[in-house]
């Protein structure tokens, strides 16, 4: 392809600035900025309650902002609710599919919002249920349906109206670790396509699947920003050392472990040394006549990166 | 750059392309109330044959039993009360409006529930271009829907026993229609407000539709009543749907002036719940 974008200025699809929203005296999300451009997978890495969702919202225009600017292909969700909604495509958190209704209705009935026709969604239903593996549901009842295909029908009716932007909420919460293979499966083939997705996750493997880009929010406040590749280099070592001497000795052991690798952190099960070569601190550590339960040198993860900006676990 | 060769196999197959974005948000500003009705209709296509018994059993029940039953005990103790027409006659109009606000209780309640709580059936339209006054509009497009077809099939039923003599009977469906929404309406309104299910339905069905009902001028003329529960009648609006049911079905008389009331009451109920619906949605969807 030989199209101007990949010389001219990147056309950002989402720009939000000093984003803000409370409730009451909370401040769910506090002062947030960002820009995506067209075609990226956008990240928002948190754990529960830190402010992804209620961002999500503001950026679907449903949820208005206390204060800041946001902008969705050039509009404010608060003053063009329909028009930025018609852009977008929509997989909440929680499924709201219509359970009296069956799955390919739940499909047509969907596109009738975009004011869609029939002769449009009775083959793209069908097109969208295939997408979805779920040809042979396509008669049942939404409840006889398991967790995953549930999801992947949400999924499919967000794309009922070909959106050029997807809002992912937790796109795998809940699913057994196949069904989260499967839909990551279907989300790649999307961002081949050109779709940009923006999804919230608390799962650090999904936020390294998916996302060219993220940012590590916490409380609401944005921690670090960048692609997974590069979060993990400037927060994190290149490995990890995960040691386990036992519930009783996990909390007393730190300072016997002092001065190998570069850092030490002492969970309540393990304590993590991070080094740049795992094996060589393994090494060190026996040279000390230090005896772990259990030992397993590892790669650097996302979740290390939000435990060294927040002193805390992702999933608690 | 070298073509991938596992995108696009099937090169046969028309394109099929959604409109854009601007046409979908165009015709959902336009139209979007009754792309909800649609799909509230679709659910209650479900429980459809529910409705049409419903809609037919029940009068044949109460026609039967208290236009039939009751009837020859009422009018041989004194036929006069009633205008001079049957007892039968008489009832008619009222349980039909009665039918419709106890449909109204069922209507603008629990679904409401479900949409905002239970199966939050409201959020997946609200994600779309649909506002929140677009989605309590089609809810009440749906149910009109179903207060036309179930006051229809009821006066069709009423119109069998020969029970609606006039020739302007069949402008009872649509005063049917009118109660329905004045009660339903408000209940709305109120049922968007509730976060947690205490029994607060079933509180209204007793303490409210339940004395409309029976203090309406339902069974017996409203002014038989003693002034202390008269009130009733008044703010009810059984009473004023009922009255104007019997202008209609069989030329009960009385002053113009009433009769353009008990509409003005109606409407201005209805176009009040309306407004607190709308607000109501708007402010709970937007948090």
């Amino acid at each position: 392809m030989s199209s101007p974008a990949e010389t001219g200025p990147p056309r950002y699809v989402i720009t939000a600035e000093n984003l803000t929203k409370s409730y009451g005296d909370v401040t769910a999300v506090d002062g947030i900025s960002f820009r995506v451009p067209a075609g990226e997978a956008f990240g928002l890495l948190g754990p529960n309650g830190a402010g992804k969702s209620t961002t999500m919202k503001m950026i679907g225009g449903v949820s208005q902002r206390t204060s800041g600017s946001l902008s969705i292909m050039g509009l404010d969700p608060e003053q063009h609710g329909p028009e930025v909604r018609a852009h977008l495509g929509v997989v909440p958190q929680q499924d709201n599919l219509d359970e009296e209704l069956r799955v390919r209705d739940n499909l047509l009935v969907y596109g009738r919002y975009f004011g869609l026709p029939m002769s449009y969604l009775r083959p793209k239903a069908d097109e969208l249920l295939e997408f979805a593996q779920l040809t042979d549901k396509a008669k049942s009842k939404v409840d006889a349906l398991s967790g995953g295909m549930k999801r992947r029908l949400t999924i499919a009716r967000s794309l009922i109206n070909e959106p050029r932007i997807l809002l992912l909420d937790e796109p795998t919460t809940g699913l057994d670790p196949q069904a989260r293979h499967i839909l990551w499966d279907r989300l790649f083939r999307l961002k081949e396509q050109g779709v940009t997705l923006i999804l919230t996750t608390h799962y650090m493997d999904e936020a390294e699947q998916l996302c060219d880009r993220l940012i590590v929010v916490d409380k609401g406040r944005i921690m670090a920003e960048g692609s997974p590749a590069s979060l993990i280099r400037e927060y994190s070592t290149r490995e990890v050392l995960e040691l386990r001497f036992g519930s009783e000795r996990n909390a007393t052991i730190g300072a016997e472990l002092e001065g190998i690798g570069e850092r030490i952190e002492t969970l309540p099960d393990r304590v993590l040394i991070y080094a740049h070569d795992g094996e060589a601190a393994l090494e060190q550590v026996s040279v000390r006549g230090l005896r772990p339960v259990t030992s397993l040198v590892r790669r650097s993860s996302l979740e290390d990166v939000f435990l060294r900006l927040t002193g805390r676990s992702l999933v608690d | 750059m070298t073509k991938p060769l596992h995108v696009q196999t099937t090169t046969a197959a028309p394109a099929l392309r959604a409109h854009s974005p601007e046409v979908s948000a165009a015709r959902a500003r336009r139209w979007g109330a009754f792309y909800y009705a649609e799909q509230v209709l679709r659910v209650m296509k479900g429980y459809g044959w529910t409705i049409v018994m419903y809609g037919v059993g029940q009068p044949v029940a109460y026609l039967f039993a208290m236009g039939v039953g009751l009837a020859t005990l009422v009018q041989a103790n004194g036929a006069g009360v009633f205008g001079g027409v049957s007892y039968l006659t008489f009832i008619a109009p009222a349980l039909l409006i009665s039918s419709a606000v106890m449909t109204a209780a069922n209507e603008f309640t629990f679904p409401v529930m479900d949409g905002f709580k239970w199966r939050r059936v409201y959020y997946g339209p609200h994600a779309s271009p649909l506002t929140p006054e677009q989605i309590a509009g089609g809810q009440i497009i749906a149910v009109t829907v179903r207060f036309l077809l179930q006051s229809a099939i009821y006066f069709a039923v009423v119109a069998l026993f020969g029970a609606s003599p006039g020739a302007w009977g069949w402008v009872s469906i649509l005063v049917a229609t009118l109660a329905g929404l004045s009660f339903g309406l408000p209940l709305m309104a109120y049922a968007a407000t509730i976060k947690e299910d205490k029994g607060q339905f079933a509180m209204v069905m007793r303490f409210i539709v339940m004395p409309l009902f029976l203090f309406s001028g339902t069974f017996f003329p409203l002014d038989t009543l003693p002034l202390a529960v008269r009130w009733i009648g008044w703010i009810s609006p059984i009473w004023h749907g009922t009255e104007l049911g019997r202008v209609f079905s069989y030329g009960y008389e009385e002053s113009p002036l009433l009769t353009v009331a008990h509409v003005a009451f109606l409407l201005a109920l209805a176009a009040a719940g309306w407004v607190l619906t709308r607000r109501q949605f708007a402010k709970r969807m937007a948090s």
